[in-house]
């Protein structure tokens, strides 16, 4: 346990002294939340709350590309190596990235709320405890699947590859972009795939359809299970070595945290719950606001620059 | 007498095709520095590696402390300490930060400030471990691998890439740990570092110990002879150098004649004049006193460097 303690707070510190976190945990996140707000919401309170889910889930999706660098580096530098000289062991080091990045997504995700509720106007944001777990199972799944991309890739290259991969389908097919309700018949099917579907939909049906937390225990659960399962995966597959190359066993491995939304994305398919609810609430905030924010009476143009000034320089 | 702090018995490991370790074979007593001496590739590392268990081994059995790695590799961990060859730390990690992250993992613990004075790292505790010299990274590779004030100490190559100066600097530290009584199991592919500080030193060449002793021994062992090298304008005969005065042995290495001899005046003196009635040309001459060079040429042929 103090191992894992003490590899938390150094990844931490790490993290904190290092640019590109910075950039693509802090600063980029947070354009997002501009870009999403003050240009696809045109300001209007309503629409940027439909937006935060989106927003949130980019966030908390985007764990999984730091980890999985910073892992492999890590390995290729012969740092891991060290470790394993010590009383370490793979889980101490993979739960603690894990946590440390949990703790390093929290302030961004509170930021945007913060932004969302000072210079948007957005005065709920649902149910609070649904968000908070939300965002729990969601940034520790995804980190999970960070961890699996560095189990089974050998270099820098191949993971970057592999991150490209898996990063644009999960932002395109998900929602997480493009509302549910732009997409195409056949790209909805297949969203109920991934498992970036099912964190959108989670955040927004808890922070714009303001569901309690009961409702979204399919989305939680299908994560918590995705979650727990790419954390064994890449505990079997953890390598300390740089000479040791990914095991041919590796591939089967890793398929098999392919399973969990394989069997929720049928049952998905059938029941087209979280696929009916998308398309309710994109209806919903294309709905003329029912109590507008008392500042923001004309559209967008005003409130931009506003906003701008208001933002925190980087 | 109590049981050796290391136990290697017949040690095997392959990879692959590649057998990199062949049936090694050495125990290790406490407070005794052990060198593993021979050339890159000789599978010392490997050894090394499987006694701290980070490798598995193929055949035959080691014991650490009494542990076998295979099996209780974490109890382990707490009694060794360890400066690997190619290793690193994060880039941004300060120097007392990576001490202190490592005495913390460990059950007992040495003061990281104490080590930090001793080690002459001082002044560089709040430096980021990337702006760190060469030799300073390997005095904080010294330190962290004491910081559990292990019962055994492995060092691999640990002055492998460091200039001159700071090599003795190394050494040094490494002297001052031979008077406290530290166990310590190094590997080594300079002759002099084997000569100046191991208690004994076993002699590894394609994953076997041809020759294990203290270095006088197995000095001593080669006759004392003193090695006389000459490069030639021509080739000349083996035969023909052996018949010189003095001479006990003669090979060729790489080009040159390498000469054993117990009278290196007489042997010199009588090697111009044949050479002058051959009509061939002395290139160049060296005279080196008895080291474990000898010992390795001897026993391979070839020579122990490059």
């Amino acid at each position: 346990m103090r191992n894992f303690t003490s590899l938390t707070r150094m990844r931490i510190q790490l993290a904190m002294r290092n640019k590109m976190f910075f950039f693509f945990s802090v600063v980029f996140p947070l354009v997002m939340f501009f870009v999403f707000s003050g240009i696809f919401a045109k300001s209007y309170p309503r629409r940027v709350r439909f937006f935060l889910g989106p927003v949130i889930a980019l966030n908390v999706m985007g764990s999984f590309w730091g980890l999985s660098a910073m892992l492999v580096m890590f390995r290729e530098q012969g740092i891991l190596r060290r470790f394993h000289v010590t009383p370490v062991t793979a889980t101490d080091m993979l739960a603690s990235s894990i946590l440390a990045n949990y703790v390093l997504t929290l302030p961004t995700v509170f930021l945007e709320l913060l932004f969302a509720r000072m210079i948007f106007h957005v005065n709920t944001f649902g149910d609070p405890l649904a968000l908070f777990v939300l965002v729990t199972v969601g940034t520790v799944s995804f980190a999970s699947l960070g961890l699996v991309v560095a189990s089974i890739t050998n270099t820098m290259q191949e993971t970057q590859v592999l991150n490209q991969l898996l990063w644009l389908p999960l932002i395109f097919l998900s929602g997480a972009t493009l509302p549910m309700g732009y997409l195409p018949k056949s790209a909805q099917n297949l969203s109920v795939f991934l498992p970036a579907t099912y964190l959108v939909s989670g955040l927004q049906n808890s922070v714009f359809s303001s569901f309690p937390l009961r409702k979204i225990l399919v989305q939680l659960v299908a994560l918590a299970v995705w979650a727990l399962l790419s954390f064994f995966v890449a505990a079997q597959l953890f390598r300390w070595e740089p000479e040791v190359k990914v095991p041919r066993r590796a591939k089967l491995w890793a398929a098999a945290t392919v399973l969990p939304f394989f069997f929720f994305g049928i049952w998905e398919s059938h029941n087209r719950q979280m696929l009916d609810q998308a398309q309710a609430a994109f209806h919903s905030a294309e709905e003329p606001d029912p109590n507008p924010a008392p500042k923001v009476v004309t559209p967008s143009i005003q409130t931009i620059p506003n906003s701008r000034r208001a933002r925190p320089q980087p | 007498m109590p049981a050796p702090i290391l136990e290697v018995t017949n040690l095997v490991k392959n990879y692959g095709d590649v057998q990199a370790v062949r049936g090694v074979s050495f125990n290790v007593e406490e407070g005794e520095v052990f060198g593993l001496l021979g050339p890159n590739g000789a599978g010392k590392t490997t050894t090394v590696e499987i006694l701290e268990g980070l490798r598995t081994l193929d055949a035959g059995s080691v014991r650490v402390c009494g542990l076998d790695p295979q099996v209780s590799s974490r109890e382990l961990k707490h009694e060794i300490g360890a400066s690997l060859q190619s290793t690193s730390l994060p880039d941004k990690l300060r120097v007392m930060e990576a001490l202190r992250l490592f005495a913390s993992f460990y059950k007992r613990r040495r003061d990281p400030e104490e080590l930090l004075k001793r080690f002459g790292l001082d002044e560089k505790r709040n430096a980021y471990y990337s702006k760190l010299s060469g030799g300073q990274k390997q005095r904080l590779a010294l330190a962290m691998a004491l910081v559990n004030d292990p019962r055994v100490l492995f060092l691999d190559e640990p002055t492998a890439g460091l200039d001159p100066q700071v090599r003795r600097e190394i050494y040094d530290i490494i002297e001052e740990l031979r008077r406290d009584k530290k166990t310590i199991l190094m590997t080594t592919h300079y002759i002099e570092e084997a000569e100046r500080l191991c208690d004994r030193v076993a002699i590894v060449d394609h994953g076997k110990v041809i020759a294990l002793g203290s270095p006088r021994e197995l000095k001593q062992r080669s006759g004392g002879k003193t090695r006389i090298e000459v490069k030639l304008a021509r080739p000349a005969n083996n035969g023909s150098l052996q018949g010189l005065e003095g001479v006990a042995d003669v090979r060729e290495v790489d080009g040159t004649y390498v000469l054993h001899t117990q009278r290196p005046p007489q042997t010199i003196v009588s090697l111009v004049k044949h050479l002058e009635a051959e009509g061939n040309e002395l290139v160049s001459l060296e005279i080196a006193t008895p080291s474990l060079e000898d010992v390795f040429i001897e026993m391979t042929g070839r020579r122990l460097r490059d």
